[in-house]
């Protein structure tokens, strides 16, 4: 059976539209994966704009770059540009382009849903960032002020900026939703004939573990948005103590979603992992059942551990208990992970290309970021860590550390394959150096300030964090300013420039989507191959 | 292939994919469902378990007698939310009691504002592992209270400790807060759930 099944809805007879009504009308995989990776790319530069106006106000003590009122939306809107704006569409566009290529799939399977499903975005965008654009011209009180974890009941009586949020929150979620059931349908229904699914490429594994999670805990949260609406608006009391509400059920209802989001997070690019290091260590990857089992468990357990970034809430000793043993649990799972990677490349015949050096410092960081949760996951000792700068440290090493050191390498890995074209070299060596040594100045020295009690979330500090608050902003100067070179390396490679890729990219490279031209043509695997 | 047979196959991949996607929507709205119904969910759980401070209730004397040879200290404090104009503290603040003794404790609240204003205590207690023992036989927490400007009301709770109270709790804190009762607040009658 290699026949083809292409009509996906769309005609090539009629011509294609050309230019914008081409994107905006698209409903090929890989032009939606790179709408979602450009837009991933805008939000990752909007994202540290804002953090290098946190780290700006944090430089001096008594510095007054930011307003306190600035500073709180700033940092608001970073989490949320980041998480959601950045990280979540990129990993999403990563799916698009590749899911269909890896299993030999002509295009996703809801190819109209997944246009709708990326055209959400943009407009979630514009509603979060909107009232902070209003207020620089004077209009409104400005965005959302919360944190991103918009803590009643702070948020219950925050601005109008919280409603934006909220809006814009259930129009992320819509988004997700879409593309997971997208991503799920094109995993199930589409494989190349005789590819089971413990053949499947372990990216693949790790996205359909991730639309699993996204279908299961990103309802919660806009449950729980909705609830806030209500009591903001409508006059009900969810989270109000006054009316018989508790604050904490919102607390409850958004780590239930915001636990395993790390985990949403992580999950691609734990699947990229395994793409990368197998070939530039020319190896096989080492524990490919071991993986996809630690998917699993990891995936089940995330959704059992969500209180124990509630240590503080006044939780009763059992509860404690329970959460922390269940956290720590999940590293179980992790390590087993990691060491997975490590007997990857454990022997191989190592080369270091700048994929294979951002994977690299992945597994370095991102264990130092797991590391450091196992501190915090002790109830006890997260007494005192709880809301200080090294929790901060922590998620910084948990998700630059992790899934953005992953992301950049899997942006060096296929981009060639996308563009056709290989970057710089010599500027991806750079980029990696500066961003591993500007992001451990910024946020290593963060840890001790943690350790040191400096709270988080508060725009000025005692004076004895002064030093070591000037060195942590001048890392995120170089870190900011290093990941230009990462767009100049994209632009530079997007535009026609540089070394024609062959097909394989890579010496070694496995994978379907290394036996098609680069860059693929338009339409790919119309003809689905067969895999035995 | 021929053409007939290709278009077959692809209404009935179309169908099958309709089909999951169908379904997992209606997953997702299953854990939609799930989001709100946790919130009787948590409130049954706290209720059953005394997390979260929630008190238990008692219509009757308790059983079993008083446990004449433990004493146990419950202390009164209070709290004012922003936005009520109210004085508002125990008349004691500290009791020492047998283990079902029923007992009586009262709040003093006066309005210090110019206008009528409306209140709703909201009580937790502490320790945690002694929220379901304190049995509350009437509180005026169940109501919400009005108050003319410059009226005062004396507010009685009568409670006893249960006798199965653990052993290494001593001293039980009973916290009142004062919230401000708006429109829709008093629209929905007195507080349901925190009884």
């Amino acid at each position: 059976m290699s026949s083809a099944i292409t009509d996906f809805g769309h005609h090539d007879a009629h011509g294609e539209p050309r230019g914008l009504l081409r994107w905006l009308t698209t409903t090929n995989h890989k032009d939606i994966g790179i709408l979602y990776m450009l837009f991933g790319l805008t939000m990752f530069l909007l994202g540290g704009f804002f953090a290098e106006l946190i780290r700006g106000q944090l430089i001096h003590p008594a510095n007054h770059l930011l307003t306190p009122e600035l500073y709180n939306q700033v940092i608001t809107l970073h989490g949320l540009v980041m998480v959601f704006g950045a990280l979540m569409p990129v990993t999403a566009g990563f799916a698009n382009y590749l899911v269909p290529l890896m299993i030999g799939a002509p295009d996703m399977a809801l190819p109209r849903l997944n246009n709708w499903g990326f055209w959400l975005l943009p407009p979630a965008a514009i509603v979060l960032v909107l009232p902070f654009v209003l207020k620089l011209i004077g209009i409104g009180n400005g965005p959302v002020d919360t944190g991103w974890t918009m803590y009643a009941p702070l948020s219950v009586q925050g601005g109008p900026g919280v409603d934006f949020a909220i809006f814009a929150i259930f129009l992320l979620g819509a988004s997700s939703l879409m593309a997971s059931i997208n991503i799920v349908v094109t995993i199930f229904n589409l494989r190349a004939p005789g590819m089971t699914l413990m053949q499947m490429p372990l990216f693949v594994w790790s996205w359909l573990m991730t639309s699993f999670l996204l279908i299961a805990v990103f309802p919660a949260l806009i449950a729980g948005s909705a609830m806030l609406l209500a009591d903001r608006h409508f006059g009900t009391h969810f989270f109000s103590a006054a009316g018989g509400g508790d604050p904490v059920l919102w607390e409850h209802l958004f780590w239930f979603f915001g636990h395993p989001e790390v985990y949403i997070l992580l999950f691609p690019t734990a699947g990229i992992m395994s793409h990368i290091l197998p070939t530039f260590a020319r190896k096989p990857v080492f524990g490919y059942r071991a993986q996809v089992y630690s998917y699993w468990a990891i995936a089940a357990l995330s959704v059992v551990v969500w209180a124990h970034h509630m240590f503080t809430s006044g939780m009763p000793v059992a509860g404690q208990l329970y959460f922390m043993y269940s956290t720590m649990l999940i590293s179980v799972p992790l390590g087993v992970l990691f060491f997975c990677w490590m007997g990857t490349i454990w022997q191989g015949a190592l080369s270091f290309e700048t994929p294979m050096l951002f994977a690299l410092g992945y597994i370095v960081l991102f264990g130092i970021g797991g590391l450091t949760g196992l501190v915090l996951a002790d109830a006890v000792a997260d007494q005192q860590y709880h809301n200080s700068f090294f929790l901060v440290a922590h998620f910084h090493y948990a998700l630059f550390g992790g899934p953005i050191m992953g992301v950049i390498a899997g942006v060096y890995y296929w981009l060639p394959k996308m563009t056709g074209r290989m970057y710089s070299e010599r500027l991806g060596k750079w980029h990696f150096w500066l961003t591993m040594i500007g992001f451990n100045i910024t946020f290593m020295s963060q840890f001790f300030l943690g350790v040191a009690g400096m709270p988080r979330r508060i725009p000025d500090y005692a004076l004895q964090f002064a030093p070591l608050n000037m060195v942590s902003s001048l890392g995120a100067f170089l870190l900011g300013a290093s990941q230009l070179l990462l767009v100049y390396n994209i632009a530079r490679a997007a535009a026609g420039y540089g070394k024609p890729a062959t097909n394989e990219v890579w010496d070694g490279a496995q994978g379907l989507e290394f036996t098609l031209p680069s860059p693929p043509p338009h339409h790919t695997f119309e003809e689905q191959p067969v895999v035995t | 292939m021929s053409e007939a047979s290709r278009a077959a196959r692809i209404m009935t991949q179309r169908a099958a994919n309709r089909r999951l996607a169908f379904a997992l929507l209606f997953v997702a709205l299953g854990f939609l469902g799930f989001g709100f119904g946790l919130v009787p969910l948590y409130n049954s759980f706290c209720q059953i378990t005394g997390l979260n401070g929630k008190t238990g209730e008692a219509t009757a004397r308790p059983a079993g007698g008083v446990d004449l040879s433990r004493t146990v200290t419950v202390e009164f404090t209070s709290t004012v939310m922003p936005g009520l104009p109210w004085r508002f503290e125990p008349m004691v603040r500290r009791l020492r009691i047998h283990p079902g003794e029923p007992a009586n404790a009262a709040y003093l609240a006066v309005n210090l504002g110019g206008t009528r204003r409306d209140g709703q205590a909201i009580m937790s207690v502490s320790p945690e592992q002694a929220a379901t023992h304190f049995k509350k036989i009437e509180c005026f927490c169940y109501h919400k209270q009005a108050l003319d400007p410059q009226q005062t009301r004396l507010m009685p709770i009568v409670f006893f400790v249960s006798r199965d109270l653990p052993q290494e709790i001593s001293t039980i804190t009973v916290s009142y807060s004062a919230f401000p009762v708006t429109e829709e607040v008093a629209l929905r009658g007195e507080n349901r759930r925190e009884r």
